[in-house]
């Protein structure tokens, strides 16, 4: 039944390692992109807070589809932005990690956003006090506290992330998906077999970021 | 706004952050201008390329209204179907008997576990093989099959974190008053727990909408995202003004539908606060809002 992996046909762990190296990347791009848009959206600056809702609200309700598509069809094939160039593949994973940073971002900035209503207003206040501006405040009280408390919504953020890898392969990067579309229809027999293997694979990828950012979680929250 | 982050602007501050916003204007403005440039480069920004969507009604009629039929199809025929499953799902999660309450726990699991794209694929290759649907319905059977079978794993974790947010006493009382444990659920945990999940439920939605776009660009479900092919090839290669249309309209949906989810919010709340009259205010319940930092 599993006869079709020693065919020697498909490169399994290949596919399943760019998945890994998106999410990887992705995951990467969306904490900084997050963490910057969630500043944006706590500054003291109208015109930053303006910028920062909109963006997270429209990015937010776009399909990531129609954000990973519009990725390759309008900047790529359209304005010719190929990001450094390479093969048809090359371009669609950073094209991908692109994409997928965008949208993981208005999460994440929605995660953090959050987790700074967690820190008592004290802590804030205590730093202004001590005559802290508002860059100081943010990076040396809050987001340290903050960051800590989020980490469980941030493990799940980075969990759907890692499915919503897939969504890549709607712009040819060769990740499992891809393979997995393939399998499907050369290996109508096994179907089964295929379907299995396949999610195997991403709970093997899933399941550990939970576990460990679970246990992350515990040890790191603030006792109040 | 004031903010407990930073301190009310003085002058000097005044000053400053009107230095910050022409200096971050002037970034956007700049990204902005580079966008725009390369789109007038290549064309994207001529008139006749964005015109139809406002003169030619057909645009609408053949393209992007039939995608968008089929969209809300998929999403209505998915939550019509995943609401009783998940319900049902997560009742069974919540049992006291082991032997239903461990398979329906790793049932929920492992679909929440697949991307739901995987899902779907694998839906389609089983009703290609296994069924005599024909080819023009399988994308639609696809897409429900998937969007069903994560979203029912994703709404029975809704209903159990629903049910076991309710205050101990509800169940107990109900007990006491010699309730069997499915007229419990039926009559006492479930209405409450409904008006909890509401909100949370909503926003599912949002998720079945935006992900019914997945069929579309790799199944061959012809809903609103796959429309942009037909449209670009009829419409002299458009590409930058349908996505935008496109995005445009699933956001406008989407936005809807997270309105409606926090005004629902906001109006249970309130439900609360005057039932709170009657009844004595449940200790651990009330919600510190003003604890919080930022009011954004």
């Amino acid at each position: 039944m599993f006869d079709f992996l020693d065919s020697g046909q498909y490169d399994l762990l290949g596919a399943f390692w760019v998945t890994a190296k998106l999410a990887l990347y992705s995951a990467i791009g969306s904490l900084i992109w997050g963490t910057a848009l969630v500043g944006m959206r706590v500054s003291p600056v109208p015109a930053m807070r303006a910028f920062g809702t909109a963006y997270v609200n429209l990015v937010r309700n776009t399909p990531l589809t129609v954000v990973l598509v519009a990725c390759s069809f309008g900047l790529n094939q359209t304005l010719g932005i190929t990001l450094g160039g390479g093969s048809f593949e090359d371009i669609g994973f950073r094209l991908a990690v692109l994409g997928l940073s965008a949208y993981t971002g208005t999460f994440v900035c929605e995660a953090l956003r959050s987790g700074i209503n967690t820190v008592p207003p004290g802590q804030a206040e205590a730093a202004r006090a001590l005559g802290l501006n508002f860059t100081q405040v943010l990076t040396l009280v809050v987001f340290p506290q903050a960051f800590r408390a989020v980490v469980t919504p941030l493990a799940n953020v980075l969990i759907a992330l890692t499915k919503n890898t897939t969504v890549a392969s709607a712009i040819s990067a060769a990740e499992a998906a891809v393979l997995m579309k393939e399998m499907v229809e050369n290996e109508a027999d096994a179907l089964f077999a295929v379907f299995a293997v396949f999610a195997f694979g991403f709970i093997l990828l899933t399941l550990p970021t939970g576990l460990l950012l679970g246990w992350a979680a515990k040890r790191l929250a603030v006792k109040r | 706004m004031s903010s407990v982050l930073y301190d009310t602007p003085g002058p000097r501050a005044k000053r400053r952050n009107v230095v910050y916003t022409i200096g971050f204007l002037a970034v956007l403005g700049l990204a902005a201008w580079w966008m725009l440039s390369a789109m007038a480069d290549k064309n994207q920004l001529a008139v006749e390329k964005w015109s139809p969507f406002v003169t030619d009604s057909r645009v609408w009629t053949t393209y992007l209204l039939p995608g968008l039929t089929e969209t809300l199809k998929a999403a209505v025929l998915s939550i019509l179907i995943a609401l009783p499953l998940g319900a049902l799902l997560g009742i069974g999660r919540l049992s006291d008997h082991r032997w239903v309450r461990v398979p329906v726990g790793t049932v929920v699991e492992f679909f929440r576990a697949i991307p739901v794209l995987l899902l779907m694929m694998f839906a389609s290759g089983i009703y290609r093989e296994y069924t005599t649907i024909s080819s023009d319905f399988r994308p639609l059977y696809a897409v429900v099959t998937g969007l069903v079978l994560y979203n029912a794993s994703v709404i029975a974790e809704v209903v159990r974190a629903g049910v076991l947010s309710l205050p101990r006493g509800q169940g107990d009382a109900a007990e006491a008053l010699g309730m069997r444990k499915g007229q419990t659920m039926m009559y006492v945990l479930l209405p409450q727990a409904v008006t909890v999940m509401l909100p949370a439920l909503v926003s599912q939605l949002v998720v079945i909408v935006k992900d019914t776009a997945l069929g579309g660009a790799m199944l061959g479900f012809t809903e609103l995202l796959s429309q942009n092919r037909q449209i670009t090839a009829n419409y002299g290669a458009n590409t930058i003004a349908t996505f935008t249309v496109i995005a445009l309209i699933f956001i406008v949906i989407n936005a809807l539908l997270t309105h409606l989810a926090g005004r629902l919010e906001r109006r249970l709340r309130q439900g609360k606060k005057s039932a709170a009259v009657n009844i004595p205010a449940q200790p651990g319940a009330t919600e510190v809002k003003s604890d919080a930092i930022s009011g954004a």
